[in-house]
């Protein structure tokens, strides 16, 4: 890992509530110690549209739920040093994941058609289609390093980035698990 | 105990141990402390060996020996931790998390179940088989209880504590491999049982989410299990 030098950090959420930033947020004034650290180079919570190159670390949310999520992985995987799996969703697929016994038809005419929404419709404007089953990230690509929690606490998030900026492998399962 | 008590010396990971002729590897390794994982092992039933997890290797076998179900032999050499166990163990929790719907965040047991603290001891922090999302159905019909077949592990320990606490055997297994099912009566619906006592012992020996009471939410169903060792210590002590 570079010396004397902020290494480039970035986070995105795909299929997720945002709860695994939310808990990031959570590690309060620490910020400013992690903001000494690293650059946010990319994230929901800075203004950057583009996932850009030669990126240390990121933290990926979510599960892998449509084929833009996947068209997302693919770009950040060439561009990112370390990738990490944020949150059980982007470990095992956890809540996106409840719809997969039923495959995308029967799901989406349920929640769309079934619920009794006022004007039934599946939407297929402006959103990507879902894939046959919401999946785990490293069904897909080499994942370095895997923080389960449903989110994480801010503890171990905080945690692991710093041993993650100090060059080593965080050892987490003392701090989190799963549905933790 | 009879006066004439045959002891066996054997060693557990390099420690002189002995045991009397009833108690397996796993009794002994536990009076001395050495904690084996197990998930279907439960103090006053039977053990059956079918989680696998608590298996050891015994020197001069290339076989791994289940603990719970098998007995010292004078001078063997026993060890319960080693990359080759773990390698194993962790095979076989990734393997129950893909086979059902485990999703932890959601789970009434979620916080007090012991797939999941096991996967945390045993440093399970992802699934390297393909997660198969299984149709399996949910009974509500007891007034009081639920079974959730996504979340079973088929420890069996339900099946056991019926049968031999209760006395009632309500629950059996069907079917083979992963397709297996807990069973009420002849596989209906739990609310109809005949032989059911709604005693709720099966509810509380249950390791994970799949049997708890109604009405549970979230990290709610934290077991009771106290009934078990007191019931066991009162039955030793009508047979003396």
């Amino acid at each position: 890992m570079k010396k004397n030098k902020k290494l480039r950090l970035a986070t995105i959420w795909l299929d997720g509530c945002s709860g695994c930033h939310m808990s990031f947020l959570d590690i309060d004034e620490r910020l400013l110690l992690l903001a000494e650290k690293v650059d946010i180079v990319f994230s929901p919570l800075v203004d950057v549209k583009v996932f850009p190159e030669d990126v240390d670390i990121t933290l990926v949310e979510g599960a892998l739920g449509t084929e833009e999520d996947l068209h997302k992985l693919m770009k950040i995987r060439p561009r990112t040093k370390i990738l990490v799996a944020f949150g059980d969703c982007a470990i095992t697929a956890n809540i996106p994941s409840m719809r997969n016994p039923f495959g995308v038809e029967d799901t989406l005419n349920y929640i769309y058609l079934e619920m009794g929404a006022d004007r039934p419709q599946i939407p297929t404007q402006g959103v990507p289609p879902l894939l046959p089953r919401a999946q785990p990230l490293h069904n897909y690509v080499k994942v370095d390093v895997f923080i389960p929690g449903c989110p994480p606490s801010a503890d171990t998030i905080f945690f692991a980035l710093n041993e993650l900026i100090e060059g080593r492998t965080p050892q987490l399962s003392q701090m989190t698990r799963f549905g933790a | 105990m009879s006066g004439n008590t045959t002891i066996k010396t054997f060693v557990i990971d390099g420690n002189p141990v002995s045991a009397t002729e009833s108690e397996t590897i796993l009794d002994v390794a536990r009076q001395n402390g050495v904690n084996i994982p197990t998930l279907c092992n439960m103090s006053g039933l039977t053990s059956t060996g079918q989680c696998r997890l608590c298996m050891v290797e015994i020197a001069g076998s290339n076989r791994l020996t289940p603990s719970c179900v098998t007995k010292p032999e004078e001078g063997m050499e026993v060890v319960t931790e080693s990359p080759r166990l773990l390698k194993y163990r962790q095979m076989i929790l990734e393997l129950l998390f893909s086979e059902r719907n485990h999703i932890c965040a959601v789970c009434v047991t979620n916080g007090n179940c012991e797939l999941q603290s096991m996967a945390q001891r045993l440093e399970v922090d992802h699934v390297r088989y393909e997660y198969l999302h299984p149709k399996f159905k949910v009974d509500g019909s007891h007034p009081k209880f639920e079974v959730d077949h996504n979340r079973c592990i088929l420890c069996g320990r339900c099946v056991r504590v019926c049968d031999e606490i209760e006395g009632a055997h309500t629950r059996d297994l069907r079917n083979r491999g992963i397709q297996t099912l807990v069973i009420t009566d002849f596989d209906g619906p739990w609310g109809e049982s005949k032989s059911c006592t709604s005693c709720g012992k099966c509810v509380h020996v249950c390791p994970t989410g799949a049997l708890a009471e109604k009405g549970k939410s979230v990290a709610e169903m934290a077991k009771r299990r106290q009934f078990l060792p007191y019931l066991v210590m009162r039955r030793k002590g009508a047979s003396k």
